[in-house]
């Protein structure tokens, strides 16, 4: 009988704790999918981040390097310029990169770091109980937000793809979600993108994947896609934000 | 042997390729500019990375990445900077990476000032991050000593897989003084295969990481954190003496502070008061042998510090009260002279005169 689905070598065999639903587990795939694809797992280095995916050392199949809260940029960076064989990348939370970590994203994209990121937007701290996020929506409701977002105490959330793409350093930036099969589809794509990026050493690559925590947003996992699709799309627009020329 | 004229802070820096270090990250703060400034400008031509940071935070996250990947990696800062640097320094220990931190210290606490200080002690040698770690602590107090220091904090560090920091203060990164910078041949760098770049076909993966949820794995990191520490501290404690061996006042003092206290030493001398000299040059682990035996027929021991007293608490545990501890520290900068320490001396001198 053929074999049409398992999973993907850069993937360890160890089983993912995160919720059900909660779309960590998608996006490590695609992720894993893409260094399969490219031919790179061998030469690969994960750097981990401090939220829900810190475990990600675990789960894939590849050299990995854990990061302090909001500084896996740096470390890639590190890692990077003394080993620019090898291909590396962050796997970030949106609390992680956005908030306590974003002098790092910045300052790397900024520089054209020759890293991949994967940036997964959620719109809660997942890891610490629901506290909001720089990403939270306007009157959403978090355990630190308890009367809904509000713009006099809590101010406005940050759209990082548009941010980051009014710098010259990154090659490619670009908003995905995986809320249902096209999308994850095209989210594999950019991924893709964004590792073909690094390995022709055009710079600094981003994924944004808006993303899910049931848990947090105390909502059943088909309510928290229909939550992502009405609410944190409006907010946080799909697409490419930014793609240098002549690469293909 | 060739000697060249050159100034501390660069001293670190040449020293630091000569020992095979091909990346740094940094971020500048008087009093220790002149090192970043000087790598930026010679590890291109040695085919070296030069990053300035945007951050003493991310530069140490700089550095536990590339010490990662197994190469030889230093970053430098000056007190304010060292302490923005404490997470990752505590990450680098847990993760046992080896690097060098260069520490030139300024006055504190605060922003303070850019002149020279040693209030950065306590910081250094107990922890300045959290939890159950140690670095290794070189403190030198010339020029001269510098270059050594920095070649064999390279090795320490790999040695024992450990960051070792480097704690000169301002007047020292700023001096010029003859050195002899050495070949620059280090060998064959050790081979690191724990080293994260990429599995390369091997089966296991290379993991870097500190974080363990389950506590009683968390717990064997740290015995196991312990064993090395004590092993470090059996076989790697180093000190200087002077004129201990009839000195009836011994006076501790270490880095450039030492300097000035050699000098009083000499003007007591010549006064005919037995006087000597006890200069650790690791901080961590602290020489407290070397410092009881240099102190054994004496009937006191000044220590001296640009500090409010913060070494003087190793001094009083290595002698554990076998004989009585004086302190003279000036603080926010000001350097003790020669004469206020001879003033020190004589003081301690005419008060064992009279219990006798
Ligand atoms: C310096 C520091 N501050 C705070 C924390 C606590 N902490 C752990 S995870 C986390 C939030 C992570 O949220 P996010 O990046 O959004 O990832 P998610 O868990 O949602 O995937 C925080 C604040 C920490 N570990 N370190
Ligand atoms: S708390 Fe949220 S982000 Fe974390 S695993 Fe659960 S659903 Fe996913």
């Amino acid at each position: 009988m053929a074999l049409v689905f398992d999973r993907p070598k850069s993937l360890t065999d160890k089983k993912f704790h995160y919720c059900p639903g909660c779309h960590h587990g998608i996006i490590h795939r695609l992720a894993a999918e893409a260094l399969d694809e490219l031919n790179i797992q061998q030469k690969t280095v994960v750097i981990a981040s401090v939220g829900c995916s810190v475990l990600a050392y675990d789960y894939f199949d590849t050299d990995a390097v854990q990061a302090a809260h909001g500084r896996a940029p740096a470390v890639a960076t590190g890692v990077k310029r003394a080993s620019p064989e090898s291909v590396v990348f962050t796997y970030q939370g949106d609390g992680d990169l956005a908030s306590i970590g974003m002098a790092e994203i910045v300052h790397a994209a900024a520089r054209s770091e020759n890293i991949t990121v994967i940036f997964v937007n959620n719109a809660v701290y997942g890891m610490t109980g629901g506290q909001m996020a720089p990403t939270s929506l306007m009157g959403q409701q978090t355990s630190t937000s308890p009367q809904g977002r509000s713009a006099e105490s809590n101010g406005y959330p940050i759209r990082v793809c548009e941010l980051l793409a009014t710098l010259d350093g990154p090659s490619y930036l670009a908003r995905v979600s995986v809320h249902d099969p096209k999308h994850v589809r095209e989210a594999k794509k950019a991924i893709l993108k964004a590792f073909q990026m690094q390995i022709q050493h055009q710079g600094f690559s981003l994924v944004e994947v808006v993303s899910t925590c049931p848990t947090n947003w105390h909502l059943t996992p088909v309510e928290a896609l229909e939550w992502l699709e009405k609410k944190m799309l409006k907010q946080y627009p799909l697409g490419v934000f930014k793609k240098i020329e002549g690469v293909e | 042997m060739s000697l060249v004229l050159k100034k501390g802070n660069e001293v670190v820096g040449e020293a630091a390729i000569r020992s095979g270090c091909r990346c740094y990250f940094g971020y500048p703060i008087t009093p220790q500019s002149e090192l970043p400034e000087y790598l930026a400008r010679r590890l291109p031509q040695v085919g070296g990375v030069f990053v300035q940071a945007e951050s003493e935070i991310a530069a140490i996250n700089m550095v536990y990445g590339a010490a990662s990947t197994g190469v030889r990696v230093m970053t430098s800062s000056s007190s304010p900077g060292i302490s923005l640097k404490q997470e990752g320094i505590s990450y680098i220990a847990a993760s046992q990476l080896p690097c060098v931190i260069v520490n030139i210290m300024r006055g504190g606490p605060g922003l303070g000032g850019i002149q020279a200080s040693q209030s950065d002690y306590f910081q250094a040698t107990k922890g300045g991050g959290h939890g159950d770690y140690r670095l290794i602590v070189l403190a030198p107090s010339s020029v001269q000593e510098i270059a050594d220091l920095v070649k064999e904090g390279f090795q320490l560090a790999d040695t024992y897989r450990n960051p070792v920091m480097i704690l000169g203060d301002g007047i020292l990164g700023q001096m010029m003084e003859p050195v002899d910078l050495g070949s620059g041949d280090v060998g064959e760098l050790p081979d690191k295969p724990w080293a994260a770049r990429g599995k390369k076909g091997r089966r296991s993966r290379n993991v870097i990481n500190s974080l363990y949820l389950d506590s009683e794995k968390l717990e064997q990191l740290n015995l196991s954190l312990q064993k090395k520490y004590r092993l470090i501290a059996e076989r790697e404690t180093r000190a200087e003496t002077y004129l201990t061996e009839d000195a009836q006042i011994v006076v501790a003092a270490y880095g450039m502070t030492a300097r000035i206290c050699k000098e009083a030493v000499d003007m007591v001398r010549k006064k005919g008061i037995r006087a000597g000299l006890f200069r650790p040059i690791t901080l961590w682990p602290y020489p407290e042998k070397e410092l009881r035996l240099a102190a054994q027929h004496s009937q006191a021991v000044l220590t001296v510090e640009m500090s409010a007293g913060q070494m003087v608490e190793d001094v009083r545990l290595s002698l554990n009260g076998e004989v009585p501890v004086e302190f003279y520290g000036r603080l926010g900068s000001m350097v003790p002279s020669a004469g206020e320490v001879f003033e020190e001396i004589q003081r301690i001198s005419k008060k064992i005169g009279e219990v006798k």
